[in-house]
């Protein structure tokens, strides 16, 4: 750091902008020099520190989480095949010789659906997006609860910590799908039991930063700032946020009694006389195993918008800034953002149609399936209105942004199918469903938060990223995650099975195989094709060009903070004098508004 | 200090009439009744179920449970008196009532390890049967509740208190909070009695 303070002295021209790097990253100044290291960047409780925290870690585990499915790809193109060049390095539990093992297989199918979605989206989407920019959004000085928001990424961290442990003890790690159904999760080896134990510590993190983030919104909005003078992406963090408060507890209780079921022998999901390897079970008996289904999507319903509600706030940024136009219809998002929360809670045994839980069930959650995507339609109408008459500026921010709308509006509309019971029966648990979700968190969610890194890295280091280098990842992303889902639908459409170790098992499945030496190609593609970003993200950090507070000539109020923004924020309160997207009113001479502005400005 | 200057902490704010903390304890409740919301779904479902499910006044003690429940609402009573001291500016009294919560939560923990004794001695286990199940859970879960908040009492009777000198309006906001989540302990207490020992 000193060398780094020897350079800023070498450059008197330009004091102001040239902070060194590290201090600059994590937004600390002047106050926070009097704090220790470990105070200032480890265990920090700036809001600003905190996300970036969140955002780097979440941005490790999706890379974690990534490299597994590039793992089970190879099993999928090449069954019994060994792995060539990095086979031999696993140990004979997870290969042999290079020829992967069934259970290994599934352990990396369960970890793969676990960290994406605990472990690497939402943390990113809501601990560092949110925690980064709620507050300044809403002119905040910090989040309410600072401490508690520490607290609430450590949790984060030794959750993540205790998953990856859990692929070390005997029997490795969890095998029975990200969705942990009893009575297999029941029976499975010690590597459940962490995972339970790991989702303990992701439900505690996650209920902490929801409750921070509720409050904030509600008691820490600056002077002028109300409700419908919030920008977008507070809106969909605030849903969010009672999404992750109301809907996480019960997956808690479930994992208590599944926890019991484990470790006191109980038998809440164990139903009586189950026989395994020709075996009755020892257990009293007695229980239900579809309870578990209940409890566990009436969590994961909201959580499948808590994946994509964040990602719709980001886009809605990104694509008003840079159409230069209000956005459109920002009322009817708003209560479409608030009418997806609530009903949320109320779709989840779509997931369970061939549970036999009966017509008159089945009915009721068609119904509200269909509800449901009225509201998500509106958004995406909205945001594609917004695109009309624009003069638009093709950057990559604005690139990924774009690609959302189409990407998640196929997510979208191959799951209408999915939600009708009759069409469920011949879809469920194929590649269908696979394709159909990871359409949206993948090319949706997952872009949108590509995008916001674009959008917002200059905010948080002051930098640039490189265009040429964000528009090769942009190409080459698009093509190639498209390489792998489209193709699934027909897999799924053909009735191959999801989670099957040898896809050349079943005769039916036979004629897709070449499909999926295809895909395989374009998921190893597609990392490589991360490349580009990680170059260009720790690369901007260091020799990025050097941007002003609004580079993008952007109206919300993290651009009135300088860049990056200080301890505290704003150097003075800001006040707030209209609503978040005047871009192009009539009569001005500049085609933004900013919310802090005063009407001689 | 490290944190910047956060407004509503001691003070309510204008609109919304609450501190920070208050409407975070209450997000907070919110929270736990869903989780024992969801524990209660999953009790009605094994329920009804089964053919048949025991009567829980003839394998629980009842009597004992009653007395518990007394002692539990007592120990309600004295949290809100030693906020209410705490409004009069008093803290000694504050102290007496506070000590006296702790000692009422205590006595309940006691009660409840006596009961939990008296069926591991008859050897009945969480793994006898769904009804100990539900039982021995749902219990054991509201006694972490009932032992997490006497550790936070214990902090506010001791360490906590000496902000009364510097900051008597947040001290007063904290031993609300802590009152708030005391009564919702008491609370599902009150809806765990019946359901387990009385249907």
């Amino acid at each position: 750091m000193n060398s780094e303070l020897g350079s800023t002295l070498k450059r008197p021209k330009r004091p102001d902008k040239s902070n060194h790097k590290m201090e600059s990253l994590m937004g600390g100044r002047r106050e926070n020099e009097k704090l220790p290291f470990w105070r200032r960047y480890i265990f920090s409780q700036d809001h600003k520190v905190i996300g970036i925290q969140y955002g780097i870690t979440g941005l490790c585990f999706l890379l974690f989480g990534f490299t597994l499915m590039m793992l089970m790809r190879w099993q999928l193109a090449y069954p019994g095949k060994p792995l060539p060049l990095i086979g031999q390095f696993f140990p004979e539990t997870a290969m042999i010789s290079g020829i992967m093992l069934p259970e290994f297989y599934n352990q990396l199918g369960a970890m793969h659906g676990t960290i994406m979605v605990f472990l690497g989206v939402v943390p990113l989407a809501v601990g560092g997006f949110g925690n980064y920019f709620l507050p300044l959004q809403v002119g905040a000085p910090d989040m309410a609860f600072p401490k508690l928001n520490m607290v609430s990424y450590w949790f984060y961290f030794v959750g993540g910590v205790v998953m990856i442990a859990s692929f070390f003890v005997p029997g490795g790690a969890a095998q029975s799908g990200w969705t942990s159904y009893p009575p297999l999760a029941d029976i499975a080896p010690t590597g459940q039991t962490l995972w339970l134990v790991g989702m303990a510590f992701l439900i505690n993190s996650s209920l902490l930063g929801s409750l921070n983030f509720i409050v904030t919104t509600v008691q820490l909005r600056t002077e002028g700032m109300s409700f419908f003078r919030l920008p977008f992406f507070v809106w969909a963090q605030f849903v969010t946020a009672f999404l992750l408060l109301l809907a996480f507890p019960p997956l808690m209780a479930a994992a208590v009694l599944q926890l019991m079921d484990r470790l006191a022998h109980t038998s809440f999901f164990m139903p009586s006389g189950l026989v395994v390897a020709g075996k009755v079970l020892e257990a009293s008996g007695g229980g239900n195993p579809l309870l578990w289904q209940h409890l566990f999507w009436f969590l994961a319903h909201p959580e499948v918008y808590v994946l994509i509600l964040p990602a719709m706030g980001i886009v809605a940024e990104i694509i008003t800034c840079n159409t230069r136009k209000p956005i459109y219809g920002y009322k009817a998002l708003v209560y479409s953002a608030l009418f997806i929360g609530f009903m949320s809670f109320l779709v989840w045994a779509h997931h369970m149609y061939l549970t036999g839980m009966g017509t008159k069930m089945s009915a009721f959650f068609q119904i509200t399936t269909m509800i449901i995507s009225i509201p998500s339609v509106i958004v995406l109408t909205t945001m594609v209105l917004t695109l009309w008459g624009g003069s638009i500026r093709f950057n990559t921010p604005m690139l990924f942004a774009i690609a959302f709308l189409p990407m998640f509006g196929i997510g979208g509309l191959t799951g209408l199918p999915l939600g009708l019971a009759a069409a469920d029966i011949h879809l469920h648990d194929t590649y269908y469903v696979i394709g159909h979700f990871h359409y949206v968190v993948a090319p949706g969610t997952i872009f949108a938060l590509f995008a916001g890194i674009y959008h917002w890295f200059p905010k948080i280091t002051g930098r640039r990223m490189s265009e040429t280098l964000g528009k090769i990842h942009f190409w080459s992303s698009l093509a190639f995650i498209n390489g792998i889902f489209m193709p699934m639908f027909l897999q799924g459409l053909a009735g191959v099975s999801r989670r099957l170790f040898d896809p050349t098992q079943y005769a039916h499945a036979l004629s897709t195989q070449p499909l999926n030496v295809f895909i395989s190609i374009c998921a190893w593609l597609l990392g490589l094709a991360q490349i580009p970003f990680i170059l260009n993200f720790f690369g901007s950090l260091f020799w990025g060009r050097r941007t002003g507070q609004n580079p993008w000539e952007a109206t919300t109020l993290e651009w009135a903070a300088p860049s990056p923004p200080p301890h505290g924020n704003f150097p003075k309160p800001v006040r707030v004098y209209r609503g978040p997207y005047e871009y192009s009113a009539p009569g001005r001479k500049k085609d933004f508004w900013p919310q802090n502005a005063l009407e001689a400005d | 200090m490290s944190t910047a200057v956060i407004p509503y902490i001691s003070e309510s704010h204008p609109v919304t009439g609450v501190t920070n903390s208050k409407l975070g304890t209450w997000c907070f409740l919110a929270s736990e009744v869903m989780l024992f919301g969801g524990l209660f779904s999953a009790y009605v479902l094994l329920r009804t179920g089964t053919l048949e499910w025991p009567h829980g006044k003839e394998l629980l003690n009842v009597p004992l449970a009653t007395v518990n429940t007394l002692v539990l609402i007592t120990s309600s009573v004295t949290m809100v008196m030693s906020w209410a001291s705490l409004v009069m500016k008093s803290l000694s009294r504050y102290r007496f009532f506070m000590g006296l919560t702790i000692l009422l939560g205590l006595a309940f923990l006691v009660v409840k390890a006596f009961e939990y004794g008296h069926k591991f001695q008859h050897h009945l286990f969480p793994s006898t049967g769904t009804f100990y199940a539900v039982y021995f859970t749902l219990t054991g879960l509201h006694g972490l509740h009932v032992l997490g908040g006497i550790l936070v009492n214990l902090y506010f009777l001791v360490p906590g208190s000496r902000l009364w000198r510097t900051n008597p309006e947040q001290f007063t906001g904290r031993i609300e909070c802590a009152g708030l989540y005391w009564h919702f302990v008491d609370l599902v207490w009150i809806f765990l009695f019946p359901v387990l020992y009385l249907l």
